[in-house]
């Protein structure tokens, strides 16, 4: 029973550190429609700059927890206003280019700047010790993982649900001429939930890179994986990222512990299953193309 | 250091007399594996540095090819140095797949090919070939040294876990061939997938065996995070970790923390191999590139010196490569390694093996030998 337990946890640690990288690329996909392939390279920023911060004093990453993701909205800033901008009525076609096509520069840029080693970024010492739990250890990192998810999820729901912003871009999302005929800038919505987009971006760059490391590729490797919780949890849709999220979590780190051959297929014939039954996501809205 | 061509002088009558001495050099400058090919080339080119690029008045020439650590560009590569830049000895290759993919290639047009990393057990077994030579090691010798030893110093009972691939697969079958053979038990067996980010789970499964150790394979990204969480997870107190020399290795450690600390290793080379040939060779390492040198920076050191060593026997003619070959089969010398020597049979390096300890030495973690198993050599089936 304390193996169940145990792994219930490591189940639901891990399925919070995916909504916690995947964020971000959600909520960019369902206010803008853009899919944004760049964003497992702003993860990897997210994630280098942490490393920098903190590569002399374990202690700064609670600065970098503030720094990284500031950093990366900047360069989302940056890369709306230049060039996704011209982009919006050109379709999905040129915005999946131009952001794969980023993901290649800032895949060099990154190896310049870093070099192409293993790096880790260490945790201060509040942060590093293991708590027991079912009568296992656990770091405790892992358990604060789990609530900086939920904590995260919250805050995504009342903004989105409960405030005017909020209100905003949901109308942004079902009508976009008639929200810019009511006299709200539609340009600067759009330029502000990309910008937000790229903050989650680096704070899931942060939040896992003590975690998962850094390495070269690692940005796809996050890319894909934020592809697969997208898809289960339905495009567009907060709540079905958080759902799908912890529902990865929990089949992969299940399928590991009871069948480790089959892993990696349980989670993609999960996705299979789920774009065949139910092929908006498992929350997913009618998205219109 | 030379690195273009110059076959516009001299009148280059036919590419084998030349007065050059081509070396066609296959390794990964992109992706995963980029690091490593990289230390390869460090290591070659510091020891050509030390001969002067000069062999019996030959010049040396190294022509740089990026495999990718892909198999279909590399055999398009190795047929473009070897077709059109005409190399007398091809050398490198990180990924086995790749040294399977050029296989043939090099067997049939008879170019002598000097492995210098890639160890998976076949290519000096069943894919023999009378003008491949390893260097470096294979799978069999890294698993097979730790097996016995583990059984007599570490413990009966013994958890298993490496990456699921062919390299991460061979080496953990060969320590289980030995394990078993010296009378140790195996409680249990699992392999994540290579590249795997996540290890909670395998861990907690892990910690929930009854064993006496836990015998690890895994390198590069996945060594660093599996010993981080390995630690994480409160089994260091519980088991002794074991493995090969990649889990701690010297590009690693800075990164892994303490977390490597207690960690026993079985490898063929370690920077703190305490004798005066890898004392000078890590002293000149550092002073050329200002870090210390990983195993790879090695074998490309010895690859080298081999290949000239060779080239020297044959008074610098290279243009035979049969007797290239024997020329290689002959090489012995004292490596940074220990005594180096060719099994003549199998075309695979005899050497000792070394299992190595890590200890905290002013905050940082330094890998120690503590044991010599000496002139291990593969069975060759």
């Amino acid at each position: 029973m304390d193996m169940i337990g145990a792994q219930l946890v490591n189940g639901l640690s891990y399925g919070m550190m995916l909504f916690v990288i995947t964020c971000g690329l959600a909520l960019v996909f369902g206010i803008l429609g853009v899919l944004n392939l760049a964003h497992g390279s702003l993860y990897m920023i997210g994630a280098y700059v942490t490393y920098s911060i903190t590569v002399n004093s374990a202690q700064n990453f609670w600065m970098a927890l503030i720094i990284a993701p500031i950093v990366v909205a900047i360069l989302a800033f940056i890369i709306e206003m230049t060039l996704l901008r011209a982009t919006y009525h050109l379709g999905h076609l040129s915005q999946v280019l131009l952001t794969f096509g980023l993901a290649y520069i800032f895949h060099d840029i990154a190896a310049i700047i870093w070099g192409s080693n293993v790096l880790s970024v260490a945790l201060p010492p509040s942060l590093a010790g293991t708590t027991v739990l079912f009568d296992q250890s656990f770091p405790t990192y892992r358990l604060v993982v789990i609530g900086i998810g939920f904590l995260l999820a919250a805050g995504l729901w009342y903004v989105q649900e409960k405030t005017r912003w909020g209100a905003i871009i949901r109308a942004g999302l079902s009508d976009k001429e008639m929200i810019s005929a009511l006299g709200v800038n539609i340009k600067l919505v759009f330029t502000v939930v990309f910008v937000i987009g790229g903050f989650l971006a680096g704070l899931g760059g942060v939040i896992a890179a003590p975690v998962l490391g850094l390495y070269p590729i690692m940005e796809f490797q996050t890319l894909i994986l934020a592809l697969v919780v997208l898809v289960i949890g339905g495009l567009g849709s907060i709540s079905g990222t958080f759902t799908a999220a912890i529902l990865i979590g929990l089949v992969e780190t299940f399928s590991k512990y009871l069948v480790p051959e089959l892993s990696l297929f349980f989670v993609y014939g999960l996705m299979a299953v789920v774009l065949v039954v139910k092929p908006n996501g498992l929350l997913g809205k009618k998205v219109a193309a | 250091m030379q690195s273009t061509s110059n076959s516009d002088d001299k009148a280059d009558a036919s590419g084998s007399s030349s007065e050059t001495i081509k070396i066609g050099a296959l390794l990964p400058s992109s992706g995963v594996y980029a690091s490593l090919g990289k230390n390869l080339s460090q290591g070659m080119e510091l020891y050509f540095d030390e001969i002067n690029w000069e062999v019996e008045g030959k010049k040396i020439e190294i022509i740089n090819e990026d495999s990718e650590a892909d198999p279909q560009v590399s055999l398009r590569k190795a047929r473009k140095m070897i077709d059109q830049d005409q190399v007398d000895i091809l050398t490198g290759t990180v990924s086995t797949a790749v040294a399977y993919a050029i296989r043939d290639e090099v067997d049939s047009k008879k170019i002598p090919f000097l492995v210098s990393h890639a160890g998976g057990n076949d290519l000096t077994r069943s894919q023999r070939s009378d003008y491949i030579w390893r260097s470096s090691f294979s799978s069999w010798q890294i698993g097979h040294s730790m097996g016995e030893w583990a059984y007599k110093n570490v413990g009966h009972k013994i958890y298993v876990t490496a990456a699921d691939y062919a390299f991460g697969k061979e080496v953990s079958a060969a320590f289980k061939e030995a394990y078993t053979a010296a009378g140790g038990e195996i409680v249990g067996e699992v392999y994540p997938p290579l590249g795997n980010n996540d290890y909670s789970s395998y861990l907690t499964t892990i910690g929930g065996a009854e064993a006496d150790a836990v015998y690890a394979f895994f390198a590069g990204s996945d060594a660093v995070r599996f010993v981080q969480q390995y630690e994480q997870y409160g089994l260091k107190e519980k088991m002794p970790l074991i493995g090969s020399g990649w889990l701690v290795s010297e590009d690693l450690r800075e990164s892994q923390g303490n977390a490597p600390e207690g960690i026993l290793a079985s490898t063929f080379w370690d920077y703190n191999i305490n004798t005066d040939e890898n004392k000078a060779f890590t002293a000149a390492f550092e002073k050329k590139y200002g870090a210390r040198p990983t195993l790879e920076a090695l074998e490309g050191y010895d690859a080298a010196r081999i290949i000239a060593e060779a080239a020297a026997s044959l008074g610098g003619d290279v243009s035979d490569p049969d007797q290239v070959v024997e020329a290689f089969s002959n090489v012995t010398f004292a490596s940074p390694r220990g005594e180096f020597k060719f099994d003549k049979d199998t075309h695979h390096v005899i050497q000792d093996m070394y299992i190595t300890k890590t200890q905290l030495v002013n905050g940082k973690t330094e890998n120690e030998v503590i044991e010599t198993i000496e002139q291990v050599q593969d069975p060759g089936k």
